[in-house]
């Protein structure tokens, strides 16, 4: 244990010993204690803005002025605090009671019915009437774009998503614009986040505690193909989904549900129950290829993955001089979407108008991605409907499927076989390890069994690897690197772009963590994530499913190898090229308005 | 000629982009420079439209939205042109007391638009203000730096307004 220089304070008659840049909220919560909290977003977002904190304290017998907010109030030695107070009480109370004022409070129709914070927050302090009955300000709502919605009715002015685009993701799409009473949290200038440098990764979606933010819903369109009998229903689902979809029927977070999913999905009536890992084991052997081609035929290096939609619009909007080096490989819901309506529905003779292609994915940047116009062929979109884990869940609730006791089932074939190495894709590290375990086995010509590559793997921003492998007859030192969360991802570039880095292969997640934690997953209150992380938990509960398949290279698929036989002959041939790759433009933001 | 972005705002050629441009490189290597160049490209142009932000972000990297919040809560900052000549009417207590309201009514009805609005023919913009400081006066309306005291009749007002139309 480092030697960690501490504190004594007392919290409401409980002394303890903490280490000295706690804040009160922190040593409370060491001694036992809950604060409730409502903007607070731990390392994300400590601005003491709702008052919903507050504590009184006093330090060596001499109080403080006012009621300090506890999320910024860090401990000093004798400082004695009350969080349960009459004072303190009736403050809380009366600021809950003013956000509830301009708060549009149709709870019982709202997107965040049971999961939101603020909810959840008047329950526990027992908020039995709403007396200020005052003017609200004007609703805006921006539901231009395919991915994120934004209701100013329902925001709170907590800046969660601020901090958490601006600091965390490094972009700063939204912001407190004008002031007072009409204060609103939006882009510049009114625009849409459609219009703007938002690339859809819906992290504000999840550090958002109401509705103001949320994912753009399908779930209508899903159940009207279901009932169409004309329709042929398929659905695919992302690795990342089976580690966070059982939170919703509260289950642990990252607890894995695979089997169950797959049950469910039968039951609401898919035609077919296939899985993207099918189309990530697919990616790894056309992206690999791409690879070994640029490396060995001196092609445009670094090569940089493409699975991530957010990612792609970051480098679209923001490094477009980089765009050469995307890898030409549609994402794996693309490329799986693809697949369905012609290998498939050649195979099964199914007429590919009458398929419609429904993914279920850990992201909302996927819905935005599908629409791509050019993201079809033979005028077949491959993608017709995107839903996020938590619609997946929602879903399942109108079903009224008993999730819990559904039996383990297994997808359908002939898209619905993984390796290991596809389930770990929905982590960051986990596409550079699936590609790696392949590229190392080609290289080589050896079935190598040392196949877990550690140092890609966590939760570090950026990850740096070497593995020697044998390039044209020569021993050459491969040089990758992993970044998670667009902020991570300039850091990689910027450094690239510098000549002070030089890598063969990166990958990038727009998400931190990568797709575990991305803007489609289950909501983690900003309480729970005070003990757990999301992140790691789900991530594990992927490289624990790795595991235990007994196959873990994605070259060993047997239905992707029965694909390339029957259908696509050879990785990055011309049917791949056709179907399976696609390319990229510079996009342009913040475009005058009409 | 057209940008890439549709616009044909040629910043090129507009030499006060290159004036803003000389005042972020004299202060790059500060801290906290947005507030500054903000108030820098206000003096410049007179209006902060997205273009300028657009500029401003991309020269001291800080999100446009950021800017645009700070230059949405500050009042020293306009986003819509102002006119020529700016009409101030003081609604502070004594002024109001004394009947700034029928003030601003007149001079509101005389020009056609609304408080922080600008005619069309860019001349006057009129805007509300606290107490400009000569209370014995109420009520007051400034224009630019003139002051225009006991405006208990407001017949007087388009005759004053006349003088600036020249």
């Amino acid at each position: 244990m480092e030697n960690v220089q501490k504190v004594n304070v007392t919290i409401n008659g409980i002394a303890v010993s903490v280490p000295k840049d706690y804040t009160v909220l922190l040593a409370a919560k060491a001694a036992g204690i809950d604060i409730p909290t409502l903007c607070y977003l731990k390392d994300i977002n400590e601005i003491a803005a709702c008052r919903v904190c507050v504590v009184e304290a006093d330090i060596n017998g001499v109080p403080m002025r006012n009621l300090p907010a506890s999320c910024v109030l860090q401990v000093q030695e004798g400082m004695n605090i009350r969080t349960n107070t009459a004072k303190v009480r009736k403050a809380v109370r009366n600021n809950v009671e003013l956000i509830l004022a301009n708060h549009n409070r149709e709870c019982l129709t709202c997107r965040r019915n049971g999961s939101c914070e603020l909810q959840k927050l008047c329950d526990e302090l027992g908020i039995a009437d709403v007396p200020f009955d005052g003017a609200k300000r004007k609703a805006v709502v921006d539901d231009l774009s395919h991915s994120i919605i934004r209701d100013s009715s329902k925001c709170i002015l907590c800046g969660r998503c601020i901090s958490t685009c601006k600091n965390v993701q490094g972009i700063g799409v939204l912001d407190f614009t004008n002031r007072g009473f009409n204060t609103e949290v939006a882009p510049a200038f009114d625009y849409s986040m459609r219009d703007v440098d938002c690339v859809f990764c819906g992290q504000c979606i999840n550090a958002c505690p109401v509705a103001a933010l949320r994912e753009k819903p399908y779930i209508d369109q899903v159940w009207e193909a279901i009932e169409d009998p004309d329709k042929f229903v398929v659905v695919q689902t992302a690795p990342a989904v089976r580690a966070a979809l059982g939170e919703e029927f509260g289950l642990p977070v990252g607890t894995p549900v695979t089997g169950k999913m797959v049950a469910a999905l039968r039951r609401i009536g898919f035609d077919k129950v296939f899985d993207t890992n099918f189309s990530a084991d697919l990616t790894i052997l056309e992206e690999g290829t791409e690879l070994l081609n640029r490396v060995t035929k001196g092609g445009t290096l670094p090569m940089i993955t493409s699975c991530s939609p957010g990612w792609i619009r970051f480098c679209e909007i923001n490094y477009p001089d980089f765009l050469d080096n995307l890898s030409t490989c549609k994402s794996p819901q693309q490329m799986f979407g693809a697949l369905v309506k012609s290998y498939y529905a050649e195979k099964f003779n199914i007429d590919p108008k009458k398929i419609v292609s429904v993914s279920v994915m850990p992201c909302v940047s996927k819905k935005t991605e599908a629409t791509r116009p050019e993201m079809e062929v033979d005028g077949n979109r491959d993608i017709d409907i995107v839903l996020t884990t938590r619609e997946l869940g929602d879903m399942i609730k109108q079903a009224r499927i008993n999730f819990l006791a559904l039996p383990d089932e297994e997808d359908d074939s002939i898209l619905g076989d993984y390796t290991g190495a596809a389930v770990i894709f929905g982590t960051t590290g986990g596409v550079m390890e699936a590609a790696l375990r392949t590229v190392a086995d080609i290289l080589t010509g050896e079935n190598l069994t040392s196949i877990e590559y550690d140092d890609v793997r966590g939760l570090e921003g950026v990850k740096e690897a070497s593995v020697t492998l044998p390039i044209n007859g020569t021993p050459t030192e491969i040089k990758v690197a992993v970044a998670h969360g667009t902020a991570n991802a300039a850091k990689v570039l910027d450094a690239v772009r510098a000549g002070e880095k030089d890598y063969h292969f990166i990958e990038v997640m727009a998400c931190p963590g990568g797709c575990v934690h991305g803007g489609g997953q289950p909501h983690v209150s900003a309480k729970a994530r005070l003990d757990v992380n999301p992140k790691a938990n789900r991530a594990n509960a992927l490289y624990s499913e790795d595991e235990r398949l007994v196959l873990r290279k994605s070259h060993d698929n047997p239905e992707v190898k029965k694909l390339y036989e029957d259908y696509l002959k050879e990785p990055n041939g011309h049917l791949s090229h056709k179907l399976l790759h696609t390319h990229y433009h510079k996009r342009e933001v913040y475009c005058p308005q009409e | 000629m057209q940008n890439d972005c549709g616009c044909n705002c040629n910043k090129t050629e507009d030499k006060r982009y290159a004036e803003l441009k000389a005042y972020i490189d004299s202060v790059k290597d500060s801290q906290g420079i947005t507030m500054t160049v903000l108030q820098e490209a206000q003096r410049i142009f007179g209006y902060l439209p997205l273009e300028v932000q657009k500029f401003i972000s991309e020269n001291i990297g800080v999100p446009i939205a950021e800017l645009y919040g700070i230059a949405t809560f500050y009042s020293q900052f306009a986003i819509t042109p102002k006119g020529k000549h700016h009409i101030g009417i003081c609604l502070g207590t004594a002024c109001y007391v004394r009947g700034a309201q029928k003030v601003m009514d007149k001079v509101v009805e005389e020009l056609n638009i609304g408080v922080g609005e600008t005619t069309q023919d860019g001349l006057f913009t009129i805007d509300a203000t606290r107490c400009l400081g000569c209370c014995g006066l109420a009520p007051v309306m400034m224009i630019d730096d003139d002051v225009y005291g006991k405006l208990d009749n407001v017949d007087v007002i388009p005759a004053i307004l006349e003088k600036y139309r020249g």
